[in-house]
């Protein structure tokens, strides 16, 4: 409470707002106090500070709308083609140096692979498990009865409607994937994880909503797969609210994840622990934190709500130690997707929505871009 | 009117944050920090991160007492996102790509200094703020950013009285104050 008066004294003082006897008895005070003394500098500083804080702030908000809107009219382009044309340029100029170039590395490369292979090989499987979970006997039991249950009600409810009955398929793994491209549906998550489905494939979203899809695209080498939902009943999600990074994450980055190890969505924390994978591979990352079977293709997440990896596999020999595919591969992946004639409507677009907000707001905003993938 | 009384108007127009200044300035310069960046391993999203910084730079340059800019705007600005974004390539790891520079450049290593201190000072205000929660948050940033008068935010808040809101909003200040000097002297 003393704090308070004193605040309030040092704030009229301040602000001329003393009567002039009273000014004269605090400078008194401050001279011969100096605790006093200090107690107003530090308030005068700290007000300065809080108002150089409101005044950059509102500055940056102006900076940014201009900024959008300058976007808006073309005049700053966001989009990286125009770098990627420089890049076609350089490479026509230094074409002859770089194939020469490219032969030595090539044959160096074949080299060393080949000793790299002979002398480790072995065993690397062993050391990493991939993070999708096979469904036991125990747990189709279940979805069955919870099928039954579902007919049930559904035969009693559903059949004045429309006769449409949709019945869950028994699925023999469950993994993770999440939307890369809310317009048109494509879904991505780990080529291990599609593997597993041998005739159906479906994606489930947190209200057990089922929708059959089909794979488009796969890469055993970087382990990505991008799915096309391809059911009716999918309602179309508003634009992405996580922009897929282009860059690396750095080390030390603060990440959260989401993803279905057990038949509801459950929410991970961690720190990016080394930028490279297994065995130095870079198309991974290292993380440090939780992950159980059923992670697979789990989107990892900064604090600003970018997209920076997605969950593939753990170390078996040591805990906690979580492999991601960075983000970038996914571009990689698009690209190839939007060479094939059926699905060259893909477009990564989203929007900064998770910025700022509470980890809380930033889940419910997602969770609905997350989706548990099945299939039988 | 010459062209360095215009920047003066222009830097004048910033530090009052006025828009039309603001856009005036990317007109003028914000192709030339494009191809800074872009031609040194970045790209069209780097190039207006780095430009957004530069601007608050600019700011808090064109805010401070007697300030006076000794050298034309164009290389001012140039000088500035080249400090900034070797230093972003530093952090990225990437190739530090040396720029022979066409544009000539100043000594601008007391502003670089200036910017990283109100950046830590800004974002541990932030912080602070964002730790104090709901509804002293909104209640200091009336009364001291947006300047609203007691009484008004008595009313608004639901305080009975202006007295009463004031006394919340020194007990919230008191809060704030312990937050940032805590982190504020950690990090000296």
């Amino acid at each position: 409470m003393e704090d308070v008066l004193l605040i309030d004294a040092v704030e009229r003082f301040v602000n001329g707002e003393m009567s002039a006897q009273e000014k004269i008895y605090f400078e008194d005070l401050r001279k011969n106090s100096p605790e006093l003394d200090q107690a107003v500098v530090e308030q005068i500083f700290f007000l300065t500070e809080l108002g150089n804080f409101g005044k950059t702030r509102s500055f940056k908000h102006a900076v940014h709308e201009v900024e959008s809107g300058l976007v808006a009219e073309g005049f700053i382009s966001k989009d990286p083609v125009r770098g990627r044309a420089k890049i076609v340029q350089l490479w026509k100029k230094y074409q002859r140096i770089t194939a020469v170039a490219a032969s030595i590395a090539g044959v160096v490369s074949i080299f060393i692979a080949s000793v790299v292979s002979t002398v480790s090989n072995h065993g690397k499987d062993g050391n990493i498990k991939p993070l999708v979970e096979k469904i036991n006997e125990q747990d189709n039991n279940i979805n069955k009865i919870e099928s039954k249950l579902d007919r049930l009600a559904a035969t009693t409810a559903a059949t004045a409607n429309s006769g449409v009955l949709k019945e869950k398929i028994l699925s023999k793994f469950r993994a993770t994937g999440f939307l890369i491209d809310a317009n048109n549906n494509y879904i991505v998550t780990n080529f291990h994880v599609v593997d597993e489905a041998k005739n159906k494939l479906i994606v489930e979203n947190n209200k057990g909503e089922q929708f059959s899809a089909i794979t488009v695209y796969f890469d055993k080498l970087s382990d990505i797969a991008i799915l096309k939902v391809t059911d009716n009943d999918f309602k179309k999600l508003p634009t992405l609210p996580y922009p897929i990074r282009r860059r690396n994450p750095d080390l030390g980055e603060q990440v959260f994840m989401l993803g279905f190890p057990k038949q509801e969505i459950v929410y991970g924390e961690g720190y990016v622990s080394a930028k490279n994978g297994y065995q130095m591979d870079t198309i991974y990352c290292q993380l440090s934190t939780p992950a159980n079977e059923g992670n697979s293709g789990s989107p990892v997440i900064t604090k600003n709500g970018d997209l920076v990896g997605i969950i593939t596999s753990t170390e078996t020999n040591a805990d906690g130690v979580v492999f991601a595919i960075k983000s970038s591969n996914i571009y990689r992946a698009v690209d190839e997707v939007k060479k094939m004639k059926d699905y060259g409507d893909i477009k990564i677009s989203s929007n900064q929505g998770l910025r700022g907000l509470s980890r809380e707001v930033q889940i419910k905003k997602l969770e609905d871009y997350v989706f548990m993938i099945k299939g039988n | 009117m010459n062209s360095l009384d215009q920047e003066k108007i222009l830097l004048k127009g910033l530090a009052d944050e006025d828009k039309t200044s603001i856009e005036r300035i990317y007109r003028d310069h914000y192709n030339m920090i494009k191809s800074l960046v872009i031609n040194n391993s970045g790209t069209a999203d780097d190039a207006a991160d780095i430009f957004q910084e530069a601007m608050i730079v600019l700011y808090e340059k064109a805010k401070m007492d007697g300030f006076a800019l000794n050298c034309q705007l164009k290389t001012f600005i140039y000088s500035i996102c080249k400090r900034l974004w070797l230093k972003k390539l530093q952090q990225y790891n990437r190739f530090t790509v040396q720029t022979d520079s066409i544009e000539e450049t100043v000594p601008v290593e007391e502003e670089m200094e200036n910017h990283l201190k109100k950046q830590n000072d800004f974002t541990l205000m932030e912080d602070a703020m964002s730790k104090i929660g709901e509804p002293c948050k909104s209640l200091l940033e009336a009364y001291y950013i947006q300047m609203k008068h007691m009484q008004e935010i008595a009313t608004s808040f639901g305080y009975t009285n202006a007295d009463n809101a004031k006394t919340q909003k020194y007990k919230c200040l008191v809060r704030l104050k312990k937050l940032f000097f805590a982190q504020y002297k950690n990090g000296d």
